[in-house]
Parts: structure tokens; C-alpha cells; sequence
């Protein structure tokens, strides 16, 4: 044991009050991580809940079958409100019609309030058709681009020169891609407000995260697999379809899903590329085969985005605005709990 | 003034090769000839002219100490090293059977169909035992269940393994002790019929009972095949090789019958190495 001098190694490691110190700078650095964690629990909660609660309003019911069935399976209506017999009315388009014409001769006042009544079927289909068509192309340019700079491209200036294109798409803003894709897609190519142009951009802004993903995944297969199948006389496009790719397979898809939700989420790309406000026929309903893929669709983020600002907004539209959110928040939600279920899955099959 | 490096190899041991001591009659099924080899990954030059007959239908050992290029040599027989970037033969030709190998019209994936492998962590793809068997077979091509089914059956006898796995063929190779994964890998390797077996340390992972079994095999399969092992394992080699060659710092420093070079080497280093004065 040390005796002189305060300066010393030892004196320092055994006097008491440097260890009080330390240990109230581990309590306040151990609060200071608990609390932004609770931070983060308690915005999440917020959100959650505030959605949760105004959007069950719209989405379920008191009565059986409990959920608002029209709310999902119809589309948005106008929603006209008006005092009748001391009574205040509220009907949607076709039930004021009925109304209308059940009670001729009878002059009211109604306000119009768009959008308000009716449901978001519409919506969910054209946001499920973006979601779909983006992913196949994003997931075939995305997975083929992968295997190609994973198995087959030799690191040189110009694969570092796409390696960086890459990131560089990763970091392009999503209203940047909804201007690109209106600039190439819709009028330089002549789409028009279609599905197809939406596809591409958001193909294209998922395609980064698809690539990356992949190429992880790709990597992943341990190179053992890959030499002791050449080592057989297998090709290498052999090796990679039938002893990389499907154990790459899982991981692939489970980040991809991962895409979807993104895909699903954005607004900018496709309010000016593939999403209308109001359209009165459903996507099947087309004239000929063709005009489907060059059809501007419904879709429940832009529809989110309509209602809640290119709209009067007063006590009425909060039904619809909440119910659209709530709804769309359980099909992200339902996709990343997907994306884990599968991951667990694959980990569980597939170990080395 | 003459430059260093373009001096004659003054210092470089001479080789002791004896080819009269064992046969050679001219493109024997399985043989390998490399002559004047080099070798190098990007500027580091890892093989220096290498030159060995490698006789067919016997074992021949790679010994030295690590990083004497005896990997890198063995995985040269199947071209393996293409798949390294910058990985390159600088100089001089292997020849498999008279033809050299890395000559423009060769086929590679024939080429490693003839000349098998086995590795030295034992890599058993992810699929069933059966499956696992019978990948070089469908990859060739071979979709009739029967004739797999035999060939699968055939090969896992010759890798002494039949009788441990019969009844679970169909489960997870993964599901193997390490030494059945690797005789799994042999397996795997035999079933596509080639000529040479290249194998690299394939008891480094071994247990000394699965070294044992494995060992065995090796003796038993050289009556078909020509088998070039890499070991690290002296005794290995003594036990289970006819010849044996001798590298240090990417240089051939002896070849000849194992039981010659264990117990009368003709170089002074080979002697310290085998002794265990160094390496």
C-alpha cells in the first residue's frame, strides 16, 4: 500500500470519495438512458393510443359484427349534413339522394363535406396494386443487381463508382423521386397519372434498401457452400441457384417486407405520379386490358393526405381522417410483424 | 550492373525430386504434372517454381509449416484460386492427364468435376444427407431417381458412412457428429466419380477416433483414385501417404516416398522440420 503523496495510482484507487464519484456518475448516466428510452415509449404510446382510440371510433362498431364493414368496403362519399324537423341529418351522397327523393318537395340547406362519408375500399386496393407491382420490380432489379455486384463483380473503381450510386439513391429524398418519376415517367414517357408510373417510382426508392439487403444476405452464405459446390463441377450460376440463393432467400424477403411498409407509407412519390383524389371507378373497371397498368389510383397515404389538408376541415372530417389512419397503421404494422414472424422463422431453419 | 532480381536463384535449395523411383509412364489416368510453377496474390508472390509429378492412384502428402503455399498449391490442381481476385499463376503449367489445365479452351466446371475436393472445415450444404449426396449428380444433370439412389448409396459406403446414416437419410446433414460431416463431404466428393481427391487438412477438426476412420478411408480409396492431401499432422502423413512433399516459404524443398523422406531425408531442412526443430 502506497503512503505518500495524494497523486498516487493508489491513493486515487482506494480513496472513498473518488468511488462516490464514480458511482453517482454511473446513477446519473444510467438515468440519463433510461430516460430517453421513456422518451421514446412514451411518444410511441402517444401516437399509438391518440390514433388508436379517435380511429376505433370509425373502424368498429358497438353492434355485430363489430367492425364498420362499409367503412372498409366502400367508397368515399360526400357527406351532407343539414337540419331537418329540428334534427340534425347527417347522409352520405347516395342516402341523401334516397333521402331526396323520399321526401320531395322538402327544400333544406345541407353543407357538403368531402370525402366524409362513405369508406376507403378504394384506397386499400390501390395501395395494395402500387405496393405489389413496385415490389415485383423492385425485388427483380434489386435481388438480380445484388447477386451480380455479391457473386459474379470484381471490386475495381467502377464497382466502388456503383456502390456509392447506390447510397446515393438511398439518400435521395422520397418528393425527389415523386418529381423524377412525374418528370421521366409520366410526362417524358407519356404514363400520364397511372399505375405504372407509380410502380417505377417507388421501385425505384425502394430499390437501394433492396439491393443493400440482399447483397447482406447473399454475403451471409457462408463461402464454404459456394467452393464446395464448384468443387462438385457445378457452374457458377448453378452454385448460385441452387446453393446460395435459397439460403439467402429468407433474408432477402423478410428485409424486403421491410420495403413494402416504406413503399406503403410514402406520400411524395406518388401524389404526383400514380395517386388521384377522388376516382369513382374501381381498378377493374377498365375498358380494355391495357388501360389498368395506365390508371391513376386511390391510395391510403395520399388519401390521408387529402383529407387532412386539401379539405374545409371541421367536426366531420376527423372520422374518416382517423379511421383512414388507424387502417393504414394496421396494415404497416401487420407487414412488419410478417417481416419478423419470417425472420424467426428462417433463423430457426437455417444456421451455420 | 545486374539487378537483384534478375539474378539466378543462387540460394534456393536444389530439388530433390526422383522420378525414377516411382512409375510414370506418360498420361496416366490421374496424374499431375506441375512444372516451373509460380504463383502469386496481387505483388506477393507465394509459389516459386514449383515442379512435381504427382503419380496416380497413390496418396501424396503436402507438408511444411503454415503459409508454405501448400493450400495454395493444392487448390491450384482445381483451380479454386480463379475464384480469389488478383490470385494468379505468373509462370509455368499444371498438367492433369497431359493437358494443361489453365489453357484457354479448358472447361473449369469439367475440370473440377474430375478433380474433387474436400476442405478443411467440413462444409455440408444446409440439405439432407441424401440430398447432400446427390447434389453433383443433379447439377450433372442426372434427374433418374434410381440411379441416384444407387449412386448415393455407393458413394456413402466408399466414405464408410452408410452404415451410420442409412436409416436418416433424409435428415439434415447438419445433424452429423463433425467427423460423419466431414466423411459426409467425401461422400459428396466421390459421388460425382472423379479421378483426383484433393483434400485439404481434412482432419483438423477431427477428434484423433474420427482422424482415425477418416485416415482409413484414405487408404482404402487411393485403389481408385489419385488423392493429394494437405496436412498439418506429420504423423498423419507418415500414416496414410506414399509420398510426401516437403514445403518451405513457397519452395518444393524435397519429394519423395513418405517412408524416404521420414526417415532419411536427403535436405537438411526438411529433417529439422519433420524432427520438430522448427515450423
Amino acid at each position: 500500500m502506497e503512503k505518500d503523496g495524494s497523486n498516487s495510482p493508489s491513493s486515487i484507487l482506494h480513496s472513498p470519495s473518488s468511488r462516490r464519484r464514480g458511482r453517482l456518475l454511473e446513477q446519473a448516466l444510467f438515468w440519463l438512458f433510461r430516460l430517453a428510452t421513456y422518451f421514446i415509449l412514451a411518444c410511441a404510446t402517444y401516437i399509438f393510443l391518440d390514433i388508436g382510440i379517435k380511429g376505433s371510433r370509425t373502424v368498429f362498431t358497438s353492434t355485430p359484427p363489430f367492425i364498420n364493414l362499409p367503412f372498409l368496403t366502400e367508397p368515399p362519399q360526400t357527406l351532407y349534413v343539414f337540419d331537418h324537423d329540428g334534427k340534425k341529418m347527417t347522409l352520405s351522397d347516395r342516402q341523401f339522394r334516397e333521402w331526396k327523393s323520399a321526401h320531395a318537395g322538402v327544400e333544406v340547406e345541407a353543407t357538403s363535406v368531402a370525402y366524409s362519408a362513405g369508406g376507403i375500399w378504394p384506397c386499400i386496393v390501390g395501395t395494395a396494386l402500387l405496393v405489389i407491382g413496385s415490389m415485383a420490380l423492385a425485388l427483380g432489379i434489386g435481388i438480380s443487381s445484388a447477386i451480380y455486384l455479391s457473386e459474379y463483380s470484381r471490386n475495381g473503381p467502377w464497382i466502388r463508382l456503383v456502390r456509392i450510386a447506390i447510397l446515393n439513391l438511398a439518400g435521395v429524398p422520397s418528393i425527389v423521386f415523386g418529381l423524377f418519376g412525374f418528370g421521366l415517367f409520366v410526362i417524358f414517357f407519356g404514363w400520364n397519372v397511372s399505375l405504372i408510373a407509380g410502380w417505377f417510382t417507388l421501385g425505384l426508392m425502394v430499390l437501394p434498401a433492396i439491393i443493400t439487403a440482399s447483397e447482406e444476405s447473399l454475403r451471409a452464405v457462408p463461402q464454404g457452400l459456394r467452393e464446395g459446390s464448384l468443387a462438385l463441377g457445378a457452374s457458377k450460376w448453378q452454385t448460385i441457384r441452387k446453393n446460395v440463393l435459397p439460403y439467402a432467400l429468407p433474408g432477402i424477403l423478410t428485409s424486403s417486407i421491410l420495403g413494402i411498409a416504406r413503399v406503403a407509407g410514402e406520400t411524395a412519390p406518388i401524389m404526383f405520379t400514380a395517386a388521384y383524389a377522388m376516382k369513382d371507378e374501381m381498378p377493374w373497371q377498365v375498358a380494355k386490358f391495357t388501360d389498368f397498368f395506365f390508371q391513376g389510383v386511390m391510395a391510403l397515404p395520399y388519401h390521408i393526405y387529402v383529407v387532412s389538408s386539401k379539405i374545409p376541415q371541421n367536426e366531420y372530417t376527423e372520422r374518416v381522417q382517423y379511421g383512414s389512419a388507424f387502417v393504414f397503421l394496421f396494415l404497416v404494422m401487420l407487414i412488419a410483424l410478417t417481416s419478423i414472424v419470417l425472420r424467426e422463422r428462417s433463423r430457426s431453419r437455417l444456421s451455420w | 550492373m545486374v539487378s537483384i532480381l534478375e539474378m539466378p536463384e543462387t540460394t534456393s535449395p536444389t530439388i530433390v525430386n526422383h522420378p525414377e523411383r516411382i512409375p510414370k509412364p506418360e498420361t496416366e489416368r490421374g496424374m499431375i504434372e506441375i512444372e516451373q510453377l509460380d504463383f502469386a496474390y496481387g505483388t506477393n508472390k507465394v509459389l516459386h517454381d514449383i515442379n512435381l509429378s504427382i503419380p496416380a492412384r497413390a496418396v501424396t502428402a503436402f507438408i511444411g509449416p503454415s503459409g508454405c503455399g501448400k493450400t495454395t498449391l493444392l487448390r491450384c490442381l482445381n483451380r479454386m484460386n480463379d475464384l480469389i481476385d488478383s490470385a494468379r499463376i505468373t509462370q509455368g503449367t499444371i498438367r492433369i492427364e497431359g493437358v494443361d489445365i489453365n489453357a484457354p479452351g479448358v472447361d473449369v466446371v469439367d475440370l473440377r468435376r474430375r478433380v474433387g475436393m474436400v476442405f478443411q472445415k467440413s462444409n455440408p450444404f444446409p440439405k439432407s444427407i441424401y440430398d447432400n449426396v446427390a447434389y453433383g449428380l443433379r447439377i450433372a444433370g442426372i434427374t433418374k431417381r434410381s440411379l441416384i439412389d444407387e449412386a448415393v448409396e455407393k458413394s456413402l459406403r466408399s466414405a464408410a458412412l452408410w452404415e451410420e446414416v442409412k436409416d436418416r437419410l433424409h435428415v439434415s446433414g447438419y445433424g452429423l457428429s463433425g467427423g460423419q460431416q466431414q466423411r459426409l463431404c467425401i461422400a459428396r466428393a466421390l459421388a460425382v466419380e472423379p479421378e483426383i481427391v484433393l483434400m485439404d487438412e481434412p482432419c483438423s477438426a477431427l477428434d484423433p477416433i474420427a482422424t482415425a476412420k477418416v485416415e482409413e478411408l484414405i487408404r482404402q480409396l487411393k485403389q481408385q483414385y489419385t488423392i493429394v492431401i494437405v496436412t498439418h499432422n506429420m504423423q498423419q502423413a507418415g500414416r496414410c501417404s506414399d509420398h510426401t512433399a516437403f514445403f518451405y516459404l513457397g519452395r518444393l524443398i524435397e519429394f519423395d516416398q513418405t517412408a524416404k523422406i521420414f526417415s532419411n531425408p536427403a535436405q537438411r531442412q526438411t529433417e529439422e522440420y519433420i524432427t520438430g526443430r522448427f515450423g
